[in-house]
């Protein structure tokens, strides 16, 4: 009988600990984002509500939001899934090449796409001038513009609904294609009379997801549209926040909450037109036989490979090439190219080099603690399955859900002043940034433990059970070891994510603690491109050699785990 | 060691009742099949015995303690019930040694002393040398062996095994069968073995225990099930018995009374209270009818199935072409569909009146 006690009592413990930690990134901070609308500082009063409703910049950003969120998901949803139909239904070849191409662009930090674009389309574009191309130096560069931003939100994203369509296609049964080839229509029957209409719940789902973070990004915005003068809802809160501090945070928060619920709006509409139709698949068996393209087989890798020039590797060599240019404007060439910028970044400019150490710290740390919470969260919710436990996954995603400003507006107002009773004091320190990458990354080592634990056969932990191992030990001995190689791989796209994050740091950081995505951001502001462009070059090859170097145990992983792996 | 006594288990997942009312004791050392058609609550009842689920009623007792009814509820660690589970569930990140000598070192037992007696478990299911294979690299009989060693290890007072042969060849289950009553042997274990397959129920258990629709048909031997089965499930689910109306001319004497079936009278074996009833049943297999050229039940071939050295034929009275009877007809003799012979029954049994009666 007290066995029984004290091993209800670790099970008791091990929730309550879990609820709790979830709640304090969660439910705690949405929670404090809301009391600041209803009553700032406070006290009962529609002020700050109707100065922020009345004012015409809040409109006008709204209208920008929702003009580049639109636009943006449009084209992500166009490229992602026509890539996703090319690479999984016909015969081309080198496709797991092709996946890990097309993916990068969604691993590599918006701001670094925007900075690589700029440069490469620029009057001061060392490529340009390379081939001698480049606009006079004066000149407006052609992406500061909605047209532009919503180019580059569709390249960043598109991505994101080629991985969606993909696992959708992949799931596809083959007989489904066969019974339609067999009855008698051609290949373009097929893909426009059965397949595209099975993966419309994946093409659903997967606009949603872009919308929710078109409208959330702001490097794209930042970089492109801040020069421009063409606000958008979160950089129109980070230049209200950065002109007037946190006096005006209860205006801001009502700003965030406009985007929460353009995105919401998203999610549910997504959730109305999912629900419209039952599109369920109840078989699984082999993916479809691919389609011969026949001579158009050389056509189409063409094509794609030049896309993947074209979004991928000349944005990169013209990041590149800015780096290595001594001075704006200077043409490059063997005798002026230098390293002078990476020197400088890494050893001479003091927040530069703080910023490594910052960065690396924060994303080692976010991953550190996901990865250790996600399993006995992963646990609870999937094999202790209860009425609650949807609710603590509910809980664990709505950080992520929602765009980053979200959250680090809530921070802001939940640490501004010293917590009561445990009197802490985290607020303008690299704390307030930590637990806020907390709380926003844990679901990204969430969801792949997950599905780990769902491809494990649960007769393992009972084995261990009838063995007679307490929780803690299976914990331990079992399920962490069984499960770790999928949530370690979550933990290395927290690091990837978080190691060049911007979003969250913009609104959260203060002299000392600045992040690497931040003094990328600050030196491109005060024009030093070649200094954020020599940055960002580095950002960039860190994320590769981590992409390469997971790849390497991608065999113990369950698939799916890491998006650029095929 | 321990017996298993199950009182009036009861258990319901929403609106469907899994296990109903289900009393059941098996005696120390005793192995018992439990065995049913799937979906018939044989594997909710094991999964109560180990402590995964909890019961909405009723009690279990293991070697004299409760474990779960009367608010108590003693967790799956603390039974010390083994279980060889239906796919293995060896543990891949583990070698074969480690697999085995799990329970072992959660007991805190040293080093020394596990290490020799995972030796000796490897041993026992003849895999000397394995202890630093990886479940990974051994064939399905070899996984299903350190299953049993890692079962084995703990000395549990129970065993359950959860289909073990379901993922075997046919092959593999005939030398496993023969393992896992070397086993019982060998250990004198109380032995509760889940299975849907009857040839293997029969080949192994001391009694099995019926399930259909989570109720207890029939708890008896293998050779009382066949011969004397309580109600018509378990007539018609053993070795696929032919159910058929009848009428009981005479009380039972002797064990056996006259009866008609289909309008042939008939001796057929019963029980000693058997009274003349208009409407009984009757159990008879197909190896109790015999065709005969004269007299006997006039039928009509619906189907002939070579079967090698003989064909199995489907056919239904003349009178009654709703009844389905089955036999088999040796060769040379045949008989083409749509042919006509007659029947005659040789034996049966007389399904007890009692609906559910449970011995």
């Amino acid at each position: 009988m007290l066995d029984t006690k004290r091993h209800q009592g670790h099970d008791a413990a091990l929730i309550a600990t879990v609820t709790v930690v979830v709640a304090a990134l969660s439910i705690l901070p949405m929670f404090r984002l809301g009391m600041e609308i209803i009553a700032p500082q406070g006290r009962f009063s529609t002020t700050a509500l109707q100065s922020a409703l009345s004012s015409s910049a809040t409109w006008v950003a709204t209208w920008h939001s929702l003009q580049v969120g639109i636009g943006g998901t449009l084209l992500a949803v166009i490229l992602g899934t026509a890539v996703a139909l090319l690479i999984s239904l016909t015969d081309i070849r080198f496709r797991s090449a092709f996946v890990l191409l097309f993916v990068a662009p969604l691993l590599i930090a918006p701001q670094v796409t925007a900075l690589a674009w700029l440069q490469l389309f620029g009057p001061a574009s060392p490529f340009l001038k390379l081939i001698g191309l480049a606009p006079p130096l004066g000149s407006r560069n052609p992406l500061y513009s909605t047209g532009g931003i919503i180019l580059l939100l569709g390249v960043q994203y598109g991505p994101l609904v080629f991985l969606i369509v993909r696992a959708g296609l992949r799931k596809l049964p083959r007989e489904l294609v066969e019974a339609g080839l067999s009855s008698g229509a051609g290949k373009w029957t097929v893909l426009t009379t059965i397949i595209l209409p099975l993966m419309t719940p994946s093409i659903i789902g997967a606009t949603a997801l872009a919308f929710v973070s078109c409208v959330g990004n702001f490097g794209i915005p930042a970089f492109l549209g801040i020069p421009a003068n063409y606000l958008v809802l979160p950089t129109l809160i980070y230049q209200r926040l950065a002109g007037a501090g946190p006096s005006v945070l209860s205006e801001v928060a009502v700003l965030s909450m406009l985007i929460g619920i353009i995105a919401m709006a998203g999610i549910f509409a997504q959730d109305y037109a999912a629900r419209r139709r039952d599109y369920r698949i109840v078989s699984t068996s082999l993916p479809a036989q691919p389609f011969a393209l026949g001579r158009w087989q050389i056509a189409v890798e063409a094509g794609l490979a030049l896309l993947i020039l074209l979004v991928l590797v000349l944005p990169l060599v013209g990041l590149l090439l800015t780096a290595l240019v001594p001075a704006y404007g200077v043409p490059l060439n063997w005798q002026t190219a230098t390293l002078a910028n990476f020197k400088f970044i890494l050893t001479e400019h003091g927040a530069a080099s703080r910023a490594f150490g910052n960065s690396i710290g924060l994303s080692l740390a976010a991953a550190a603690f996901a990865v250790v919470l996600a399993v006995p969260l992963g646990y609870l919710i999937t094999w202790r399955e209860r009425w609650w436990t949807k609710f603590l996954n509910l809980s664990a995603e709505l950080p992520y859900a929602l765009p980053g400003v979200v959250l680090a507006i809530a921070s802001l107002l939940l640490f501004l002043k010293p917590v009561p009773v445990i009197g802490l004091h985290i607020y303008n320190t690299i704390w307030i940034i930590l637990y806020a990458y907390l709380a926003r990354f844990l679901v990204l080592a969430l969801r792949p433990t997950i599905s780990g634990l769902h491809q494990i056969d649960r007769a393992l932990e009972e084995a261990a059970q009838v063995a007679g191992a307490g929780l803690m030990r299976r914990m331990r001995t079992i399920i962490f070891p069984l499960v770790a190689p999928a949530t370690l791989a979550g933990g290395v796209l927290i690091f990837m994510t978080a190691f060049s994050e911007l979003t969250v740091s913009a609104l959260l950081w203060a002299s000392g603690s600045e992040t690497i995505g931040v003094v990328i951001f600050s030196f491109e502001q005060g024009g030093d491109s070649s200094y954020a462009a020599a940055i960002s070059v580095l950002v960039v090859a860190v994320t590769f050699l981590l992409m390469l170097s997971t790849n390497l145990f991608a065999r113990h992983l369950p698939s799916g785990v890491l998006p650029w792996r095929d | 060691m321990a017996g298993l006594k199950v009182k009036n288990l009861t258990k319901r997942f929403a609106d469907f009742a899994a296990l109903s009312d289900v009393s059941l004791d098996v005696a120390d050392g005793e192995f018992v099949a439990v065995l049913g058609p799937s979906g018939c609550g044989k594997t909710t009842l094991l999964r109560m015995v180990a402590g995964f689920e909890q019961p909405d009623d009723g009690e279990i007792t293991i070697g004299g303690k409760v474990m779960s009814g009367a608010g108590i509820n003693v967790q799956p660690e603390n039974r010390k019930v083994g279980i060889v589970f239906q796919n293995y569930a060896l543990w891949p990140h583990m070698n074969v040694a480690e697999n085995v000598g799990y329970s072992l070192r959660v007991a805190k037992v040293d080093k020394a002393t596990r290490e020799k007696r995972v030796e000796e478990a490897l041993a026992l299911v003849n895999l000397q040398g394995f202890g630093e294979r990886r479940p990974a690299n051994l064939s399905g009989g070899q996984r299903q062996r350190v299953a049993l060693a890692r079962c084995l290890v703990a000395a549990p007072s129970l065993v359950l095994f959860d289909e073990p042969l379901a993922n075997l060849d046919v092959h593999l289950r005939a030398a496993m069968e023969d393992e896992f009553a070397a086993f019982h042997k060998r250990t004198g274990t109380t032995i509760v073995y889940i299975t849907h397959d009857q040839a293997e129920a029969m080949a192994l258990a001391d009694r099995i225990a019926v399930l259909d629709h989570g109720r207890l048909m029939q708890f008896a031997t293998p050779r009382m099930l066949y011969e004397e089965p309580a109600n018509e499930m378990v007539a018609s689910f053993i070795a696929q018995g032919m159910v058929l109306p009848a009428e009981i001319l005479s009380a039972a004497q002797d064990g056996a009374c006259r009866v008609r079936i289909l309008g042939q009278e008939a001796v057929l074996r019963c029980r000693p209270d058997e009274i003349a009833r208009a409407d009984a049943k009757v159990c008879v297999r197909a190896g109790d009818l015999e065709v005969v050229e004269m007299g006997g039940i006039p039928i009509r071939v619906k189907r002939s199935i070579y079967r090698g050295g003989g064909s199995r034929i489907e056919a239904s009275p003349a009178e009654r072409p709703d009844i389905e009877l089955h036999f088999d007809l040796p060769d040379p003799a045949r008989l083409e569909e749509g042919t006509q012979a007659r029947l005659a029954i040789r034996t049966g049994w007389v399904i007890p009146r009692a609906e559910g009666a449970v011995r």
